[in-house]
């Protein structure tokens, strides 16, 4: 109840302001221009602070949607809401193509390509007959709702009003739902999720083409507020302004869109006004004071401001995460058919792979068999890690082949191997650690799910979602992580984390789990609890292959080793017969020959 | 189009891509060394040009109070670094630096803003009160950041971008401001009649460009620069300090800028804001050459020069679409020559 008091109140003085008539006119006027800035900054939290592309080109978009329906209106006598979803569908077609061009760049290049676009379709708004070149279009009529004219700012506000909460909820349903998931992998982890089928790269388009549409919203609003366009406020000085409010508020909070763009407008007015009596010239000094004071929130504040309020506000009125128990009740999901036991699900053949003049991988050969579990062991360096890449398509193989039952999947992408029922874990922990271990391992079910970016926004895939989170805690509860669904994953300790990837792969339902060092880190118990695990999904008809460096685990655990050294294949065979191969004690422990005489411990304690 | 006029644009062409050459190189260097995308860069232009424009006409420039605020702003920041840290021992250099020096150039610009000196004497006094605001502003903004990810850097860049814009245009005025010409007259190379000055700047692009060349070929600083840039870590390991490589890499930027700015300002008029889209145009030759490869961006600058010329002869109102759009199938074109990479964070 404490938690909800703010967003209450918030809402009621949203909506009570413009009814009393003692407010003034200029508030109305501010706030106006704060939702409308909301709009285009939502967008941005969703881009740059979630799914980590910068955009600085923003308003542009703003400048598509406002001479849209400026241009439809006025020239075409067009209404104002079927102008709306033509700039729609143009903004569309524009980020779609933009997007196209510039999201399969690295980091940097994207903000540098989103300045370079912004300024050119700023020049193309002041240098078109059409649009009425560096004066703009003037003489648009306002909306008429119900047949209301909102040409008052006082009745604009509720549409502008309505809209912006429209977003707010939009996107923080989004976030929450199956592209949520993938969108908040977009950042930090995704060669991750493209390892469980997220398509990341139309991810991304999408996110680009979400926040165009919401600035192209604003754009609309603004139009018809202004009842006249000009280039002016879509330049680049604009689309600057708008990352600066998504920064300000907090970029990876929703309400720090809204938090952002008041504070940036509200200051900006209030030192337009401040300065000129304080320093006696009418001189630019907002842009001075605004600059200065964003480099200092970044050198103090790299997340903004909302985290630290909520923070204030969660100190104040403590309350317990409201702990949303995956409805029990939901069915269960469709499990993919099981290949007949003993029958061959992986064969690697002649798999080589040079890095240069490096030979990583020498054409090594070896197959796992459905319900059996291989292990993959060697010495470090061996090359275990980069078959491993080359079997899920991480990296392309140099030569030979890889067959996922029957069916050639070298030279496939990661994403399709996943699709084909391969899962995996990762060497080094890829989770995502602000998320809880419920959503880590709802990731994996990528795939088992259809709810698009749509469905998401809409929150109308509510029973397929609650089937992914249902099969992600059945998963967890089976490798022993029931009662830590719903704390972040950065809070589990390393071995944990380890066990929590296991079970978004699960997630994934698999036919062949390829466990990158399952048991490192983790203590005698939870080795016992693994290996537990482990050979029931064996009992299951489910083929696994691990790397493992615990070799008591390994022989106790496997029913075939596969030893690499120096990236050939140096024997294979039966936990037993392999302690046995002097060949591989030899690549373990040393020569027999060699200086430093060993008494050669069979069963090695080398890890 | 005729010859003559084909001749007239290339020769214009030429001289702002030369510019444009210079301002790439200087992005390129400092991205390399500090990851930062410097788009302050083209106030450095801004502030060069005006400074100089200002001591010609006789007045002090009121970059020398800048250079004051900035110096005091170090030494603040210097103080609260040495009681939290306990380390004393850099501070007299700070304070003759940032104190002292300012002071000194304070005091000097009015007594050459007044004489009538000679043009060299004004271009290296203005000099002296622009480049050292390229190492105080790396002390002050971006240091602090020095581990940030790229994308927080280029916040900041946008941020002094958005600071320093607003200080010129309160020092400088709206107004714009032309210098007198570096050589007079004109040379005739057989084929076309080129300005003394259009040679001038080329000439002048092409020793810096043969001077930054043997600067990171052949001494100990260049070199430590370079392997900054090949590896921060690894370079910081064998001694080189990022602070040190940061000053240096973004005094050499706002020298780079600076000198740019002056080359520029005898042929095209110089506002408080024109260094901005300048500035622009060198990034997108930087971003042809892939922000890595120094003759790859030399060559693009040449290009958008050219382009640049051309277009304004042809469609003189869609020049900045024009090139501005350049830039997109040039990112195409990389986009599908490269693997796409993975954010780094």
């Amino acid at each position: 109840m404490m938690r909800r008091l703010p967003l209450a109140l918030f809402l009621l003085a949203l909506a009570v302001l413009p009814l009393w008539p003692g407010t003034p006119e200029f508030w109305i006027t501010q706030l106006n221009y704060i939702g409308l800035a909301s709009l285009v900054v939502l967008g941005l939290v969703l881009l740059t602070g979630v799914g980590g592309l910068t955009s600085f080109g923003q308003a542009a978009f703003v400048g598509i949607g406002a001479y849209a329906t400026a241009w439809l209106t006025t020239q075409q006598a067009w209404s104002p809401w079927l102008a709306l979803p033509a700039g729609l569908a143009v903004t569309a077609l524009v980020a779609w193509a933009l997007g196209a061009v510039t999201l399969r760049l690295s980091g940097h290049y994207l903000p540098l390509g989103t300045i370079a676009w912004c300024l050119s379709l700023f020049y193309l708004f002041g240098n078109l007959d059409l649009l009425g070149k560096h004066d703009g279009i003037a003489g648009i009529e306002p909306i008429r709702l119900f047949g209301v004219s909102l040409a008052s700012g006082r009745h604009i506000y509720y549409l502008i009003w309505a809209l912006a909460l429209l977003a707010v909820w939009a996107t923080r349903n989004l976030l929450d739902s199956r592209p949520g998931r993938a969108i908040r992998a977009l950042r930090n982890g995704a060669g991750m999720a493209e390892s469980f089928g997220v398509d990341t790269g139309a991810y991304k388009i999408a996110i680009f083409i979400y926040a165009a549409l919401l600035a192209c919203v604003s754009g609309w609003l603004y139009a018809h507020m202004q009842r006249a366009v000009s280039p002016s406020p879509f330049g680049l000085n604009y689309g600057i302004e708008y990352l600066f409010m998504a920064v300000v508020g907090g970029a990876a909070h929703v309400w720090g869109a809204l938090l952002g763009s008041a504070l940036v407008l509200t200051l900006k007015d209030q030192i337009q006004n401040l300065l000129p009596r304080l320093l006696d010239t009418s001189a630019n000094f907002e842009m001075i004071v605004f600059g200065v004071l964003l480099v200092v929130l970044l050198q103090h504040a790299r997340d903004g401001l909302w985290p630290i309020l909520a923070g204030w506000w969660a100190r104040i009125a403590p309350h317990a995460d409201a702990q949303r128990e995956p409805p029990a009740g939901a069915p269960a999901l469709p499990r993919r058919a099981r290949p007949e036991p003993g029958a061959a699900v992986l064969e690697v053949a002649g798999l080589r792979k040079e890095f240069g003049g490096l030979v990583a991988v020498r054409d090594i050969g070896f197959a796992v068999r459905a319900g059996e579990i291989v292990g993959l062991i060697g010495p470090n360096g061996a090359g275990k890690s980069t078959t491993f890449n080359l079997v899920t398509g991480v990296t392309p193989a140099t030569r030979g082949s890889v067959r996922f039952m029957g069916r050639r999947i070298d030279g496939l992408s990661a994403r399709e191997i996943a699709r084909l029922g391969v899962g995996r874990t990762f060497q080094h922990v890829q989770l995502l650690p602000g998320m809880s271990v419920l959503e880590n391992a709802a990731l994996g079910a990528h795939l088992r799910g259809r709810a698009g970016i749509v469905a998401g926004a809409l929150h109308a895939e509510r029973a397929s979602e609650a089937q992914l989170l249902n099969e992600a805690a059945i998963q967890l509860r089976r490798v022993g992580l029931g009662d830590h669904l719903h704390e972040p994953a950065g809070s589990l300790p390393l071995g944990r984390q380890r066990i929590l990837e296991i079970a978004r792969a699960l997630a994934a339902d698999p036919v062949l789990l390829l466990l990158d060092e399952p048991a490192a880190g983790l203590r005698y118990r939870e080795k016992q609890d693994l290996a537990r695990v482990l050979s029931q999904l064996r009992d299951e008809g489910m083929s696994l292959l691990l790397v493992e460096h615990d070799m008591d685990f390994v022989m106790r655990l496997t029913d075939h080793l596969v030893v690499m050294d120096f990236g050939a294949k140096l024997a294979e065979g039966p936990p037993a017969a392999i302690q046995a191969d002097p060949a591989v004690l030899q690549a373990y422990l040393g020569g027999i020959d060699d200086d430093l005489p060993l008494t050669a411990p069979a069963a090695g304690g080398a890890s | 189009m005729d010859t003559t006029i084909a001749l007239i644009l290339a020769q214009d062409g030429i001289v702002n891509g030369a510019i444009y050459a210079l301002l790439g190189l200087a992005l390129v260097l400092v991205f390399a060394v500090t990851r930062v995308i410097f788009i302050p860069q083209g106030e450095f232009v801004a502030f060069g040009a005006l400074t100089l424009a200002m001591l010609v006409d006789g007045r002090t420039p009121a970059t020398a109070w800048l250079l004051v605020l900035a110096g005091a702003a170090v030494v603040l920041m210097e103080l609260a670094r040495a009681r939290r840290t306990g380390l004393w021992r850099g501070l007299p250099r700070t304070l003759l630096a940032c104190v002292a020096l300012p002071f000194f150039l304070l005091w000097l610009a009015p007594r050459v803003a007044g004489a009538g000196a000679p043009l060299w004497v004004n271009v290296l006094t203005a000099l002296a009160l622009v480049v050292p605001l390229g190492p105080m502003l790396y002390r002050v903004a971006y240091q602090p950041l020095a581990e940030a990810s790229v994308l927080v850097l280029l916040i900041v860049s946008v941020a002094v971008h958005f600071a320093l814009t607003g200080i010129a245009l309160a020092f400088f005025g709206a107004e714009g401001w032309r210098t007198p010409a570096f050589v007079e007259g004109s040379v005739d190379l057989g084929f076309a009649v080129w300005s003394g000055q259009s040679l001038f700047v080329v000439g002048t692009c092409a020793a810096l460009i043969a001077a930054l060349w043997l600067f990171f070929g052949r001494t100990l600083y260049g070199k430590a620069l370079r392997a900054t840039a090949v590896n921060r870590r690894g370079a910081r390991l064998v001694g080189i300090s990022t602070g040190m490589s940061g000053s240096l890499t973004f005094g050499l930027a706002a020298l780079i800028g600076a000198l740019s700015g002056m080359l520029i300002a005898p042929v095209t008029t110089i506002y408080y804001d024109t260094g901005f889209l300048i500035g622009l145009k060198g990034f997108v030759a930087a971003i042809v050459g892939g922000l890595a490869s120094y003759p790859a961006a030399a060559a693009g600058a040449l290009l958008v020069g050219l382009l640049e010329a051309f277009a304004s002869f042809w469609a003189s109102a869609y020049k900045e679409v024009i090139v501005f759009t350049l830039i997109i199938p040039v990112l195409l074109w990389r986009s599908l020559s490269s693997r796409p990479a993975e954010d780094e964070e």
